[in-house]
């Protein structure tokens, strides 16, 4: 991570949060823009302004009901569902508005690719899961769903545990390997994006250390978001770090910056386990 | 005391006491339904026996089957009439079933122990089954050919043996010919008999055209009377050559009886039986009920017209029934705006499953039998008018009333299906690219097939037992035609059909001979039970495959 030591927390009004770090020297990928979000009367997130940059992995961290979770599930319009959350504000992924009326939310989610807190395969094979994203899109070609199926397990690192049972129900699998296979589906369309909400929290620590060099290892080809609740875990793998408290960003900065010299007293007491 | 309440001992006893009395019950009605209608095709002993009450001045000779004895009150004997000696407080009596009912109308009868005497079991007596006037109970004496006697006493016996094979395939010919042959020249001419009348009724037809059609419609029935007289004439050639046949009997109290093998459907000699050929009689014999046509008022015979038209009707209701209730549960779940509303129609739905189903069977003839089927027959068939084609009970009315009275299940039971399935797989699906209908189609509702099936399951098993709605849409005594035959276009949902649950009503309650009918009753209801039972099985195997293979945590 020594490529981004040199970026520093750009404090630009007196008691706002940070209004995100400059980030001169990456390509970025998402931006959020004053993004506030209602649910009915009560306000989760309080106009955040973040720049998540390309290739990276950027990790969103703080105590339960921070609006970490709710954060990230903007990114991929996740928040639709429900029907009373309220959005105002904007995110822009390379530059569009996510927001936007015209916008094809399905074909949004294809670029922005989710990873839930509980593992969740289809009650279907492994085979299956993993293609189920290629049959959503039309493709019937036996030898190209062969090969992405492949493919993608392989860079989920869960080929070869998998690849003679591969008709087998995917609920055979131990909860990191579903875990895995959740992320090979996610990765086998090709997003730009993958958003994963605490990854690791119902997985063993063998299992986590897994997925997270898996994550090292995959931020080569797409830019990763991950929510987690355990520091260690964004220490490790994080190239960014966000702290969020009582939905708003407090700080945000490389994760090296954060974790040793945080400019905040709320980052300080969090990290050092003083509240959260 | 307080401490083995405390321990929880008590209740589990209840528990297990409650579900001991359900298991009692259940395997107690199947064991009666199956010894009471399995027994009836056993042959059974014959017995003979002389009684002689005591205004009788000379014995009478006795032959039948014993069916059952009661023990009773001798004054309870008394006021039914019978003369019981003074002095005795109990008697036994006995149920004897002595058959011939064309010699003698009373072919059940009970009779007193007492009077009762030289008990045997003639190893010649001989039980026949008939088509007309039920079994025949004697002795063979002549076996005659063309009216000439041509075998006496024992031989008599062989020779009938040998000839029965032959008269009963020459009866199956028959029996062909006029249920098959026959009755496709019969529908056809009645479809003549309609296009007549469309061409009588027709108003903008010229008068060449007119009689073009006339002249083709007379070719075409004058072709279909030469078939019929042919059918008719092969028929009768048939009926001759079995008529040439016949055996001379004589029964126990010495009455002479001509019967001609053409109205013999089976003979047997019950006290001259092994048991292999007891067994094979009775193998044969239940076939025979299973794929026969009903005689004598249903109370003879077999229950094939009802077997199908339960399992059709059943079918048919199960193919409208599914994709409506599931469809209903799909919009009610997952499109419509869960509020007062959808409650409001939840609940409705639910208490329709509470309706009476003879409420449903009064709607069913009210809106599907007159208003609909009265409708289609003004549009559609109006040359056949005023005899009603859909206007009438038809199958079809029958399985779309039951649809209506089975759809809550399926559509509480897909409800259930769906909710099941948790909101992490379909985030899961939807943020892969899914819109809505794609989730719901390729991931929701495979998933809840197995409570698809459950619900299924649940309509198949209400329906097939159901009798009461049936008796107003569709359900007949005895309907003629199956609804399902060789004729164009093969299924007649237009068509009333049989029902073995109305059978068993009708042989039981509504049958002019209660002790011939009462076999019967038993051996259908376990007909249904077994088909009900086989129905369930099939969905059930069906939903444990859907099951394995939507494998999932949560089951």
């Amino acid at each position: 991570m020594s490529d981004t030591a040199t970026h520093a927390v750009n404090m630009t009004q007196g008691d706002r949060p940070d209004r995100g770090l400059r980030l001169s020297s990456e390509e970025i990928c998402l931006t959020a823009e004053d993004l506030k979000l209602f649910y009915d009367k009560d306000q989760a997130l309080k106009g955040i302004d973040i720049q998540i940059p390309k290739n990276r992995i950027t990790a969103f961290i703080g105590p339960s009901g921070c609006g970490k979770s709710t954060f990230l599930r903007c990114f991929n319009r996740m928040n639709d569902l429900i029907d009373a959350a309220r959005i105002e504000g904007t995110i822009r992924l390379d530059g569009d508005d996510i927001y936007e009326k015209a916008v094809d939310v399905p074909e949004l989610r294809r670029r922005v690719g989710m990873v839930f807190q509980k593992p969740n395969p289809f009650p279907k094979s492994i085979y299956e899961n993993v293609a189920y994203g290629l049959r959503l899109q039309g493709v019937k070609n036996r030898r190209r769903l062969d090969e992405v199926v492949e493919k993608s397990l392989k860079r989920a690192a869960l080929w070869d545990e998998v690849k003679d049972r591969l008709h087998e129900n995917a609920f055979g699998l131990s909860g990191g390997q579903q875990q895995r296979l959740v992320i090979a589906r996610a990765i086998a369309i090709d997003p730009e994006v993958l958003l994963l909400d605490e990854p690791c929290s119902a997985l063993d620590p063998l299992a986590t250390l897994k997925i997270e060099e898996l994550m090292i290892e995959l931020k080569k080809d797409y830019t990763l978001v991950i929510v987690t609740h355990n520091m260690q875990q964004a220490a490790r793998v994080s190239d960014y770090t966000a702290f969020m408290y009582m939905g708003e960003l407090i700080e945000y900065a490389d994760t090296d910056t954060l974790f040793t010299s945080p400019a905040r007293k709320q980052t300080e007491d969090y990290i050092t386990g003083r509240f959260g | 005391m307080n401490r083995w309440f405390k321990s929880g001992t008590p209740w589990i006893w209840l528990n297990a006491g409650a579900v001991a009395a359900s298991l009692v019950m259940v395997f107690g009605l199947i064991l009666m339904i199956a010894v009471n209608g399995l027994s009836f095709f056993w042959p059974s002993e014959v017995i003979e026996f002389e009684y002689q009450t005591e205004q009788d001045a000379e014995p009478r000779r006795i032959m039948g089957e014993l069916q059952r004895s009661e023990t009773m009150t001798a004054q309870a004997m008394r006021d039914a009439g019978f003369d019981v000696a003074e002095g005795q407080d109990i008697v036994v009596r006995h149920l004897i079933k002595r058959g011939n009912r064309d010699l003698d109308s009373r072919d059940f009868q009970w009779y007193l122990d007492d009077f009762m005497s030289e008990w045997e079991r003639p190893h010649d007596a001989v039980v026949l089954e008939r088509l007309q006037w039920g079994d025949f109970y004697g002795y063979i004496r002549e076996y005659r050919e063309d009216g000439e006697t041509v075998a006496e006493g024992e031989q008599a016996r062989t020779a009938f043996e040998a000839r029965m094979p032959q008269t009963r395939e020459l009866a199956q010919q028959i029996e062909r010919i006029e249920r098959i042959e026959i009755g496709r020249v019969n529908f056809d001419l009645e479809r003549l008999r309609i296009a007549q009348r469309g061409v009588e009724r027709a108003t903008d037809l010229s008068p060449e055209e007119r009689g073009q059609r006339q002249e083709e419609l007379d070719a075409e029935r004058a072709e279909l009377d030469a078939r019929y007289a042919e059918l008719e004439a092969e028929r009768n050639a048939l009926r001759d050559e079995l008529g040439r046949f016949a055996i001379v009997l004589e029964t126990a109290d010495g009455q002479h009886a001509t019967i001609p093998l053409s109205r013999i459907v089976n003979a047997w000699w019950p006290n001259d039986m092994s048991v292999p050929a007891k067994l094979r009689h009775y193998v044969v014999a239940f076939w025979d009920f299973m794929t026969g046509y009903p005689r004598e008022a249903n109370t003879e015979g077999g229950i094939l017209p009802a077997i199908f038209g339960t399992v059709l009707m059943v079918i048919l209701m199960s193919i409208v029934v599914t994709p409506f209730g599931v469809l209903a549960a799909i919009y009610l779940r997952e499109y419509a705006k869960q509020g007062p509303l959808v409650r409001t129609i939840r609940i409705s739905v639910n208490n329709l499953a509470g309706v009476p189903s003879i409420v449903f069977g009064v709607f069913g003839l009210g809106f599907f039998v007159y208003l609909i089927g009265g409708n289609i027959d003004q549009i559609f068939f109006r040359d056949a008018l005023p005899s009603p084609t859909f206007g009438s009970p038809a199958i079809i009315w029958a399985s779309l009333t039951l649809a209506l009275l089975t759809l809550p299940v399926v559509i509480v039971s897909t409800e259930e299906g769906l909710t099941r399935i948790g909101a992490s797989i379909r985030h899961g699906s939807l943020a892969l690219g899914a819109t809505k209908a794609e989730t719901l189609w390729r991931l929701i509702v495979p998933l809840s097939a197995p409570a698809m099936m459950t619900g299924l399951i649940l309509a198949v098993a209400r329906a097939a037992g159901e009798v009461a709605p049936l008796m107003l849409v569709g359900v007949v005594k005895l309907a003629p035609t199956l609804p399902l035959d060789g004729n164009f276009p093969y299924l007649h949902l237009d068509r009333a059909f049989m029902h073995l649950g109305f059978h068993i009503f009708d042989v039981g309650f509504q049958s002019p001979n209660v002790e011939a009918g009462r076999p019967l009753v038993y051996a259908t209801a376990l007909v249904l039970v077994l088909l009900i039972i086989v129905l369930n099985l099939t969905a059930i195997s069906i939903r444990n495959y859907l099951r394995e293979k939507y494998r999932a945590d949560s089951d």
